[in-house]
């Protein structure tokens, strides 16, 4: 099991407008981002960020060896509920997060 | 036939700050146009709710003095979209009287365009009879009771009427709300330069050098062409390699490879991105979809009441442990507080708890459990009038800095700040549309007026 902190060489999050936040994980080498392209789902991004999966999407972007995890606000930005205004944070639950 | 256009883009905003070395850098080599954004939705629903500037007056203006000279001395427009963070008339008016005035000091004769792009609720409400909104996922729910409550509506405005602009010779185009992209791509397109292109290069320079190795050095240039676009930073210690540039792609964009846009889509899932030396990359092969009808997105925000919030810190290591017990009891009894006196009769209200320390930013997303060895605790109130808001504030003030945990222990004291612990943050405002307007021509509803001074 590999945090995926370990074995990527940049994590980052963000507003993608104010209703949809994007997690760009990039990867660095080939071996790292076969593990990260297999290990990472779109169920094991539901489970992390508690929303149903029909509201994330996944990307894979070869040439950067990048994954690329899109996903609607739970609470819209800047709402009462919300807690983090650039979306920012959410790329440290992807950090800890556990694959094979 | 003109073979290329360049675009100088001096940094992501105007308010930011660039380096002067590399924006004489990229005038030397005679750009076509300098673009510039003045805001966007990112900061929050704030300043479009209350149609007010991020950026601070003063700062805005000594740096549109600055590009006002190098626009002057290069004899090339100047464009800046966005004005006054959010795009609003009120934003498109500021810039105006701020332009007039430099004006005026420097002695320059200049034709100044401007482009408004706030709509009406009862235009948008004819939209809606008429069928030309639609809703993107995920969108607020359009009810009478949001409608009542929305101060600001404006469209994001394509190229289209910043063509007409440059079309009728203007120097300095101040555009109200238009997208980051439509900017920089107005004069290539003019220019019958690729569409994709255009679009890729717009979206790759739109927030300045930060498709480069040195994000904050500001400065870009990109030069557009038949065939593709070249991108370059203008700091010397600033590098576009092509990871630098395709990864920019990725920023703040939900989709890597689609980027929607009025009247189309640019399409990058086939574009090259190559390396022509160490400070330059080559990009081709983007593609421009255009769309069958002509859409523009709509922007909203309306006030949600208002807000006073409270801070503490909790150091008594009793407490620290307990916290959630703290505040569960700290809610109940402040709830309770306030149905006891006359505050019930009021309006409704909301009382949020953040702990700083523990799972402020994340809240039932975090599963760190690493104990600090002190906790922030911030109270938000939320109610229909500032008023309640403070009176609520002052009821909870004395829980907030004495509360025990049981009754049989002494009576704690945490840490307040300041004084008073309490501070008004006056209206709230909540986004309240995520939804496209179909016109009919693509400079329905945008005013262009123009002016000589």
């Amino acid at each position: 099991m590999y945090y995926l902190s370990e074995i990527t060489k940049t994590i980052r999050s963000k507003n993608a407008g104010p209703f949809w936040v994007t997690i760009d994980l990039f990867c660095g080498d080939d071996i790292n981002y076969q593990r990260v392209k297999n290990g990472l789902t779109i169920p094991i991004a539901a489970k992390h960020l508690l929303i149903t999966e029909n509201l994330i999407k996944r990307f894979e972007i070869d040439d950067l060896r990048v994954i690329k995890i899109s996903f609607q606000r739970k609470y819209f930005q800047g709402s009462r509920l919300d807690r983090d205004m650039h979306g920012a944070q959410f790329a440290h639950i992807f950090s800890e997060i556990q694959i094979n | 036939m003109v073979q290329s256009t360049k675009i100088l883009v001096p940094s992501g905003v105007l308010g930011l700050g660039f380096s002067e070395d590399a924006l004489n850098e990229g005038l030397k080599r005679k750009p076509d146009i300098i673009a510039i954004d003045g805001g966007s939705t990112d900061s929050g629903p704030f300043y479009l709710g209350s149609g007010t500037s991020k950026y601070s007056y003063e700062i805005c203006e000594a740096e549109w003095r600055i590009l006002m000279q190098a626009r002057n001395q290069n004899n090339i427009p100047l464009i800046i979209g966005s004005c006054g963070t959010c795009g609003v008339n009120d934003g498109v008016d500021m810039m105006f009287e701020m332009t007039v005035k430099i004006a005026k000091r420097l002695g320059h004769s200049v034709k100044i365009a401007r482009i408004y792009c706030e709509r009406e609720l009862s235009e948008f409400m004819q939209a809606v009879d008429e069928s030309r909104i639609t809703a993107l996922e995920p969108a607020p729910d359009i009810t009478q009771e949001a409608l009542n409550k929305i101060t600001h509506i404006v469209s994001s405005a394509g190229v289209e009427p910043i063509q007409e602009a440059l079309l009728a010779g203007a120097d300095i185009i101040l555009v109200g709300r238009a997208t980051d992209t439509a900017l920089i791509a107005a004069l290539p397109l003019s220019n019958n330069a690729n569409a994709g292109a255009s679009w890729h290069a717009a979206k790759i320079a739109e927030c300045g050098a930060f498709c480069s190795t040195n994000p904050s050095s500001g400065v870009i240039l990109v030069e557009i062409d038949m065939t593709g676009f070249t991108v370059e930073a203008m700091a010397q210690n600033a590098f576009c390699t092509p990871e630098t540039v395709a990864a920019h792609m990725l920023y703040e964009n939900a989709d890597p490879f689609l980027l929607t846009e009025p009247g189309g889509c640019l399409d990058v899932t086939e574009s090259s991105y190559q390396a022509l030396d160490e400070r330059r990359v080559r990009v081709q092969g983007s593609l421009w979809h255009e769309s069958e009808s002509y859409t523009v997105k709509l922007e909203a925000a309306k006030l949600s009441g208002y807000q006073t919030t409270l801070l503490t810190i909790v150091r008594e290591p009793h407490y620290v442990k307990n916290i959630d017990k703290w505040i569960t009891k700290l809610s109940a009894i402040c709830n309770e507080k306030i149905r006891q006196s006359s505050l019930r009769s009021e309006s409704s209200y909301e009382l949020d708890f953040r702990v700083i320390g523990k799972n402020a930013a994340l809240g039932e997303l975090e599963f760190s459990v690493n104990m600090a060895t002190e906790l922030g605790v911030c109270v938000i109130i939320t109610a229909e009038s500032q008023h309640h808001a403070d009176d609520i504030a002052m009821l909870v003030n004395p829980y907030l800095l004495h509360l025990p945990l049981s009754e049989n222990e002494p009576m704690p004291t945490t840490a307040f700040p300041y004084s008073p612990a309490n501070s008004s943050r006056g209206a709230f405002y909540e986004f309240a549309l995520n939804h496209t307007w179909r016109l009919e021509n693509p400079c329905d509803g945008f005013t262009l007026m123009i002016d000589e001074v």
